[in-house]
Parts: structure tokens; C-alpha cells; sequence
């Protein structure tokens, strides 16, 4: 990822080969949250994008001036701040959204998308490629909400977008649109995205936020320290 | 405040609105830390350990300082940064004053300060109007329900470890497919309270 890099792969690389929540595997919670229908998907998609977009850009730009010791509190505290103006705008003129989307939407400024690109990809990267890294990771965040929103919603209430499609001809199978569902399409639709990529996308053993403070908890690092 | 409505309050923490089996919060460390039964427990007693304290820390701030001055739109912020020096108070105590604790949980302490569970709890208390002491035993049952959920889910995994699964499901997937099918138990205590 050092290596010199063009701006279109770095913008179609969060698309599809390291799609955050599907290959990366972060950002789990929102996704399972909100996906029940595919415009709470799109909402939340493009709210976590402006977030994502805008802590990117002044990560980048203050890389050199915010200490490294210090560096997490600083990224909260800017992505914070960024959540807020969200909230607040979404809270003025989307209500329907804020309601749907409700507690979700502050708990933006935990998403481990933000803070895991903040510290893979911002802090080391130039600002025009961190802001390109921002559009196409957060892109890449909308597509995986909107295909679960999209599948969770035609299957649990048998419309999309809320038009009515199966939902005259079939019993829509309430399950989708409640948790179990949620935790059942996310787990198939990374299957079939590890069947389609054939080993292409970087391949992922097991769960981890290599970017987010609660690495270590996802990862061997606990047990490592355990055994000091 | 009468035992019953504690009582309520705690049950639906725990088993009607599971943080994470109904909510979807904390997913990360459910599915990250719950291999093993002795590190589950371990991140479980912390995460309960400082929902409880970040309640007991931001739920005054947010009544006393940020409401009545209309600066409830400061909540995001000032909260996450009360929590996290808050878990950066309590691991430096811990680690001086009370070391057994400190080597139980030290280690899961500084992963929580991002936790979504932990900011999760301390808004939803004021989404449900709760007094002081309901918000406490509120993030009581919350943490204790991850508890619970951790354990659970942990022995489902070590029986997963022994069975032989399709390549494209091997790992996350059926982890997540094992949660589902943990979560749909969790849906016959809706209603419940």
C-alpha cells in the first residue's frame, strides 16, 4: 500500500477488494443495525461517508502536527466533532431518517471504519488520496448496506425502497427485518463474496479491526499480553 | 424507586433487549473475543465495570451542565471524551491500588474506550427518560447481558471449532450464521417485560 498509487485505484479500492464490511469486516454493528431497510442503508451510508470523507481530509492535513503518542483521543475528538454537525443536520432536515437511524447516528463517531482509516490510510497518505480513500471506502460502506438493506427488506417485508413487490403474492418472512436475520444475510453475503473473489480479495482468517483501539481485543494480542 | 420496577429494568437489560443479540452493539468484541471462556468473562467484567462507571460519570454531566445550558448537542463529544479518560482513570487506579483486579481486567480496559456498547448505553438512558438510579441498573443489566451473551455464544464456538464447514463459510461467515441462530433464542424473550 506504500508503493505509489493511482487515484483510481485508490477510489475503487473500497469499492469492491477491500470493501470495509464485507472484506475488511468492519463497521459490523451499524451494518447489522440499520440494514433492515435499503434506505436507512443509504442514509446511514452516506451520513458515515461525510464523516469519513471529512475526518480523512484534516487527519491527513494534521498528520504532521498532531503527536503520535497522543494521536487516537485527537482522531475522536475530530471525528466527534464531525459526527455532530451530522447529527444535527440529519436531526433538521431528515426526521424521518433521524428516527429510523436514531441512536445509530451518534455512534457514527465509534464506527471502526472511520477510526481504522484514519489510522491505516490518512495518517500515512497525502490529502488527495485520503479524501479519494474517504469517497470510495465510504461508497464501498453504502453498496454493502444497500445490497443487506435490500435483501433484508424485499425478504422481510417484501417491498424495496418501500414499493410493494412479493409482498401481495408472498408472506414477507418477518425474521429479515429482526436481529436474526441481520446476523444471517451479513454471514451469507460475506460467504458468497469469499466464493466470488476465489481467494482475490485480501483474505481475512478471522475477525479483527487491525485500525481500531479494540484491536487487540479482536485479535491474539490479549492472549499475548495474558502471557507475559 | 420500588424492587419491581429494578427488577424490571434489569430483566429486560439482560435477556429482552440484549445489547448484543437484540441491539447490535459491541459486535466487535462479541465476535472477536469470545473463542475463549476465560477471556469472554474477562471482557465482559470490564465492559460491565465501565458502562456502569461512564453512567455514573456522564449521566450527571449531561443533567447538571449540558442540559440546562442547552448544550445538549455537545453529548457525542463530551461524552466520548469522558469515557475515555474515564477508562484511562480507572486503569491507572486499578493498576496501583487494586492489582488483582487490575491483572483480571487491565488488559481489556483501554479496548473498551471505543466500545459502542459503552457510548451506546450512556445515550440510550436519556432516550428512555430514566432517573440516576434507573440508568445504573440499566447499565447493569446491559453489561451483565453481554455477559451472558459472551458465554453463551463462547460455547457455541468451541463446539463449532471440531466441525468440518464449506470453504467460502469457513470462519467469519458461520460465526456470524451461529449468532443468527443464537439471537432467534433470544426472540422468545421479547415481550416478555
Amino acid at each position: 500500500m506504500e508503493k505509489k498509487r493511482s487515484g483510481l485505484s485508490v477510489l475503487l479500492a473500497g469499492l469492491i477488494k477491500e470493501n470495509p464490511v464485507l472484506v475488511l469486516i468492519l463497521g459490523t454493528c451499524p451494518s447489522l443495525a440499520v440494514s433492515t431497510m435499503a434506505v436507512n442503508g443509504i442514509g446511514m451510508g452516506v451520513a458515515a461517508t461525510f464523516v469519513l470523507v471529512c475526518s480523512n481530509i484534516f487527519i491527513s492535513l494534521l498528520k504532521d502536527i498532531i503527536p503520535d503518542k497522543v494521536r487516537i483521543p485527537c482522531y475522536i475528538v475530530l471525528i466527534a466533532g464531525f459526527t455532530t454537525i451530522v447529527q444535527l443536520v440529519v436531526k433538521a432536515y431528515f426526521p424521518a431518517i433521524d428516527k429510523a437511524l436514531g441512536l445509530y447516528i451518534p455512534l457514527i463517531v465509534v464506527n471502526c471504519i472511520i477510526l481504522g482509516r484514519a489510522e491505516m490510510f490518512a495518517n500515512k497518505n497525502s490529502v488527495w488520496h485520503s479524501t479519494l480513500d474517504g469517497i470510495g471506502m465510504g461508497a464501498g460502506f453504502t453498496l454493502a448496506l444497500l445490497v443487506m438493506g435490500s435483501v433484508r427488506e424485499l425478504l422481510g417485508s417484501g417491498t424495496w425502497f418501500g414499493m410493494p413487490i412479493t409482498v401481495n403474492a408472498i408472506d414477507p418472512m418477518l425474521i429479515f427485518i429482526l436481529a436474526p436475520g441481520g446476523f444471517f444475510v451479513y454471514g451469507c453475503t460475506i460467504a458468497l463474496v469469499n466464493r466470488l473473489s476465489q481467494g482475490k480479495a485480501i483474505k481475512r482468517k478471522s475477525f479483527g479491526c487491525e485500525g481500531c483501539p479494540s484491536a487487540a481485543a479482536c485479535g491474539n494480542v490479549v492472549n499475548e499480553r495474558k502471557g507475559e | 424507586m420500588d424492587l419491581s420496577k429494578i427488577g424490571i429494568i434489569l430483566l429486560s437489560g439482560v435477556l429482552v433487549e440484549n445489547f448484543v443479540l437484540a441491539k447490535f452493539l459491541g459486535i466487535c468484541p462479541f465476535l472477536g473475543v469470545s473463542k475463549k471462556l476465560d477471556s469472554a468473562v474477562g471482557m465482559s467484567i470490564a465492559v460491565t465495570f465501565v458502562m456502569v462507571m461512564a453512567t455514573a460519570a456522564t449521566y450527571p454531566i449531561y443533567a447538571n451542565i449540558l442540559e440546562p445550558n442547552n448544550m445538549g448537542y455537545l453529548q457525542t463529544i463530551v461524552f466520548i471524551l469522558v469515557i475515555a479518560a474515564l477508562v484511562q482513570l480507572v486503569e491507572t487506579v486499578l493498576k496501583k491500588y487494586v492489582k488483582s483486579l487490575y491483572q483480571a481486567l487491565g488488559v481489556y480496559l483501554p479496548l473498551i474506550t471505543t466500545n459502542c456498547a459503552v457510548l451506546g448505553v450512556t445515550i440510550l438512558h436519556f432516550d428512555k427518560g430514566y432517573s440516576f438510579g434507573e440508568a445504573l441498573i440499566n447499565a447493569l443489566g446491559a453489561g451483565l447481558g453481554f455477559l451472558l451473551a459472551m458465554v453463551l455464544f463462547c460455547g457455541v464456538r468451541t463446539k463449532m471449532e471440531s466441525a468440518k464447514i464449506t470453504k467460502s463459510f469457513a470462519g467469519i461467515p458461520i460465526t456470524l450464521l451461529a449468532a443468527s441462530i443464537v439471537s432467534l433464542a433470544f426472540m422468545g424473550f421479547s415481550g416478555m417485560v
